[in-house]
């Protein structure tokens, strides 16, 4: 993610030698048959602007905002192309050289990304009133009397698709160190994410309780910077870096034995940073030894030995979603599985079509709603047939777009992440042996 | 002559206004087809969603002398369905639904635009399959296919896409429909005309529905895997394989620069330090496959196979197969430009062949991977390059002149499966002789005279 698509090592548009094999992976050409729509398409797109046969026009902002970026097209792709980095390149392109956006457009975007994600006690407190304005029924009263009619465009459609906030975020539930009681056999760092410390503190919880009972020493300090993953990924290349720096001080990657990420598409941004910071002399050395160090949860649990919970929890059918970021992006899409299958009672089955994308995509569902929509009713078609109890996913943007199509659909079935169902079985033997 | 806003409005009231691309942003990922350094912008595109509505337009294009150019999912590997000068590019992809599959006279009657993969699963639903099958297969379409012949990795023991066409449904260079072909096993009434038609790379008319020949789906399958320290023992194994009179569906080799990249790209085990690897599969009746696999395995240890791995189920064999047809593609991997040649020599000439392809590529200091078609003498030597760099687009040019030469001189063909198109229209002559080439011409001519049908392609 460099700059701008004319400055971009060329090479690397090149590496698209145009087969189409990309075609068949890629939702919005599924949906559209449209070369333009497809990862080929956009990337001829680029490459006009990198040749400057092509200026950066208001239908290619459109374009390389209706791609979802959940780069199946990566896995698919027989020759390499680095689509992620492309992405990116381009969407920053549009940032800075691109028609100017709507003064509310601006707006929004200097408040949230500008602004709220770059300061996390302030996105901490905007949680709290957001969690205030939930849990005091303001939200129904508000709703009932039609009042959200009255917020802006932008607001309007979110409001619905807010998460609800917990009540209690990931520094009250987890200590700044906490030790294995016996058996320290690693020490690692856990990063605890926006999104997921303001909605899904208990899966941090469950996160620094499995590593705990495999032997590792958590260092979870109470406040850290939002990833950057948001920033890059909306074409704000100077604050993904700006954030990068601040987690790697917080972190030195040289005092752990893993820095776990969580969240699927945060851990697949957080794995590169020796990229993003490739220029960067003060920080380039540390930011490679940091790539080598990064973890998704999953695949460090596989990677030194998950311990099995012995038997105690009830029998349960369970299905898993893979995350875009997490199977495309991180490659890691057997440790889920076989975690979940280390869990006795839990039956898995697979779900089909399991690393297609949900349609939530970062904040796609709002930019692009009805795409959006069209993917989470196939994903809902499809995990109802599996006759599965829970869905097990790792991914809050998935957990969160996921769980309002299952509440839509008025299915009582369950969503969980492999790390809770993981936590249960361990919670479950420590009182069976008491 | 370039197109105006008047002709775009004709064209919409045919097919309607979402079906008529003329922004730069929706054309420009219409430039270009599967093939390295060939690339043109056309002058608009249009998305038919019927055989009525490609006839209404090749009409409209016969009435305003507008070239044609016909595409699908835009896979070819010779430029076939790159646009022509100021032409106007009809993509199928819409017309996309198998019409029927007739289980009693082992058929499927499918529209032009349906994917080549789509094709032999609705066959499998019935127990039957359709055996060619491209490296495209996952995306291609089955009009491409048709107007390009195309082959696979089964082309050995089934043939090619011809050996499976029993009828086409054809919009003709003045806009008629014309059917050829039927459903009957035998069938001499007149010309064999769908033959013209098939492989004819959009140049005589447009192909819009097909009706296709079935096979049942062989009983069992085996597939393994030899490696060798020298390309020759491969060669010698393909060659001892069909003297045993044993015919597998498939006989596919990789070159060790291919291996590496296959291997980056699918990550299943290939091993990275042999010369050659031999993908050989076999199917039909259980009892056969197994005495056929068990001599296959026995020749292939015969001839110094380093390691013969056997595919334990269908997945495993699968996966195999899937990695070899990902050949092409993942060879991109090592230089930004990939220039993938299709010459094909008779059977006994290969080993020579390959030889003489390592040879000039060292020669004129290039880097080539090779893999192909080992059972059928079909080879795909790959020049992984930098269009940017003259000098060696130079020396790129130079080996295949004498790639092409040699593959003459051993009787063989310049393409096997991708078809002339633009990339290797300068060699035609050269193969056909001027008797051969001026027939074709004058066949181009009389359906097409006007010179309309996606003119610059196979001839000048």
């Amino acid at each position: 993610m460099r700059g701008s698509l004319k400055e971009l090592d060329y090479s690397i548009l090149q590496q698209c030698m145009r087969c189409g094999m990309c075609l068949p992976a890629c939702p919005t050409y599924d949906a559209t048959k449209r070369e333009r729509h497809s990862p080929r398409g956009r990337i001829s797109l680029m490459r006009s602007v990198a040749d400057g046969e092509l200026k950066i026009t208001g239908e290619f902002v459109a374009e390389m905002s209706y791609c979802l970026g959940c780069l199946a097209c990566q896995t698919a792709c027989p020759a390499g192309v680095d689509y992620s980095n492309l992405l990116e390149t381009a969407r920053s392109d549009i940032q800075t050289h691109g028609p100017r956006a709507t003064l509310v457009a601006r707006f929004w975007r200097a408040v949230t990304i500008r602004g709220l994600f770059m300061r996390p006690r302030l996105l901490r407190f905007a949680g709290r009133c957001l969690g205030l304005y939930q849990q005091l029924g303001l939200q129904t009263a508000f709703r009932k009397l039609h009042l959200t009619k009255l917020l802006p465009p932008h607001l309007k459609k979110l409001e619905p698709q807010a998460p609800t906030m917990a009540r209690r975020f990931s520094h009250q539930l987890i200590a700044a160190v906490e030790s294995p009681l016996q058996g320290k056999r690693h020490r690692v760092a856990l990063l605890t994410g926006c999104v997921q410390d303001l909605a899904f503190s208990a899966i941090n919880r469950d996160t620094a309780d499995v590593l705990l009972a495999n032997g590792c020493e958590v260092y979870t300090p109470p406040i850290q910077p939002c990833c950057g993953s948001l920033h890059a990924h909306n074409g704000e290349a100077e604050a993904a870096r700006t954030l990068a720096r601040r987690m790697i001080d917080l972190f030195p990657p040289s005092e752990f034995d893993a820095i776990i990420s969580n969240a699927g598409g945060c851990g697949n941004h957080l794995r590169h940073y020796g990229q993003l910071l490739a220029q960067d002399p003060t920080y380039i050395t540390r930011a490679k030894l940091w790539d080598t160090k990064l973890r998704d949860i999953h695949e460090w649990l596989i990677q030194i030995g998950c311990r099995a919970p012995r038997p105690g929890v009830a029998a349960l059918t369970v299905t898993y979603h893979d995350s875009c970021h997490l199977t495309h992006g991180q490659k890691v899409t057997s440790q889920p599985r076989e975690l979940l299958r280390l869990i006795p009672g839990i039956k898995l089955v697979e779900l089909p079509e399991a690393n297609w994308c949900c349609g939530s995509a970062g904040i796609y569902n709002v930019t692009q709603p009805e795409q959006s929509e069209l993917l989470l009713n196939r994903k809902i078609d499809h995990i109802l047939r599996t006759g599965a109890e829970v869905l097990a996913t790792s991914n809050p943007g998935c957990h969160l777009q996921i769980a309002r199509g299952l509440q839509a659909a008025g299915s009582n079935i369950q969503m969980l992440q492999p790390v809770t169902l993981l936590a249960r079985a361990y919670k479950s033997e420590q009182s069976a042996g008491r | 002559m370039p197109l105006t806003e008047s002709h775009f409005q004709e064209l919409r009231k045919i097919v309607g206004n979402e079906n008529v691309l003329t922004a730069r942003e929706d054309i420009i990922p219409y430039e270009f087809d599967g093939t390295a350094a060939l690339k043109h912008r056309a002058e608009v595109v249009i998305l038919p969603a019927n055989t009525q509505e490609v006839s209404a337009c090749v009409k409209f294009a016969a009435a305003h002398k507008i070239p044609v150019v016909t595409r699908g999912s835009g896979t070819g590997l010779s430029g076939g369905s790159v646009p022509s000068e100021g032409c106007l590019v009809l993509c199928l992809t819409r017309m996309d639904k198998i019409i029927s599959v007739d289980a009693a006279n082992l058929t499927l009657r499918a529209q032009c635009g349906v994917i080549t993969a789509n094709v032999d699963a609705a066959a499998n639903t019935h127990g039957l399959f359709y055996p060619p099958d491209p490296g495209s297969m996952k995306i291609s379409t089955i009009g491409g296919n048709v107007a390009e012949n195309s082959g696979g990795l089964r082309g050995l023991k089934y043939g090619v896409t011809r050996d499976y066409v029993m009828g086409l449904e054809v919009v003709m260079p003045d806009g008629q429909i014309a059917r050829l072909g039927n459903a009957c096993v035998k069938d001499v009434a007149g010309y064999s005309m769908k033959d013209l038609f098939i492989g004819s790379e959009g140049t005589l008319g447009i192909i819009t529905e097909v009706l296709l020949k079935l096979l049942p789906k062989p009983a069992a399958r085996r597939t393994m895997l030899a490696s060798y320290d020298r390309m020759e023992d491969a060669a010698n194994t393909v060659s001892a394989i069909i003297a045993a009179r044993i015919i597998p569906c498939t006989l596919e080799f990789l070159d060790r620069t291919t291996i590496g990249c296959v291997e980056d790209y699918a990550k299943i085990g290939l091993p990275r330090d042999c010369e050659a690897l031999l993908l050989m599969e076999t199917d039909g009746h259980p009892s056969a496959v197994e005495d056929e696999a068990a001599k296959m395995l026995e020749i292939a240890r015969a001839h110094r196979a380093r390691d013969v791995r056997v595919a334990s189920n269908d997945a495993e064999a699968l996966k195999l197969a899937s990695a070899r047809r990902s050949a092409f593609s993942a060879l991109a991997r090592v230089r930004p430009t990939t220039i993938l040649e299709d010459v094909t020599v008779p059977r006994d000439q290969l080993a020579t062949m390959v030889g003489f392809i390592a040879q000039v590529a060292k020669k004129h200091n290039l880097l080539v991977g090779t893999f192909g078609h080992m059972g059928d003498g079909n080879l795909h030597p790959t020049f992984l390059t930098d269009e940017r760099n003259a000098d060696e687009m130079h020396r790129v040019h130079l080996a295949l002149e004498e790639i092409v030469d040699k593959t003459l001189e051993l009787g063989g063909t310049i393409t096997g499966e991708h078809g002339i198109g633009l990339a290797k229209k300068q060699w035609l002559k050269r193969q056909l002789g001027e008797a051969s080439h001026g027939l074709m011409r004058r066949i181009k001519h009389s359906l097409d005279p006007h010179n309309l049908l996606n003119p610059g392609k196979i001839f000048d």
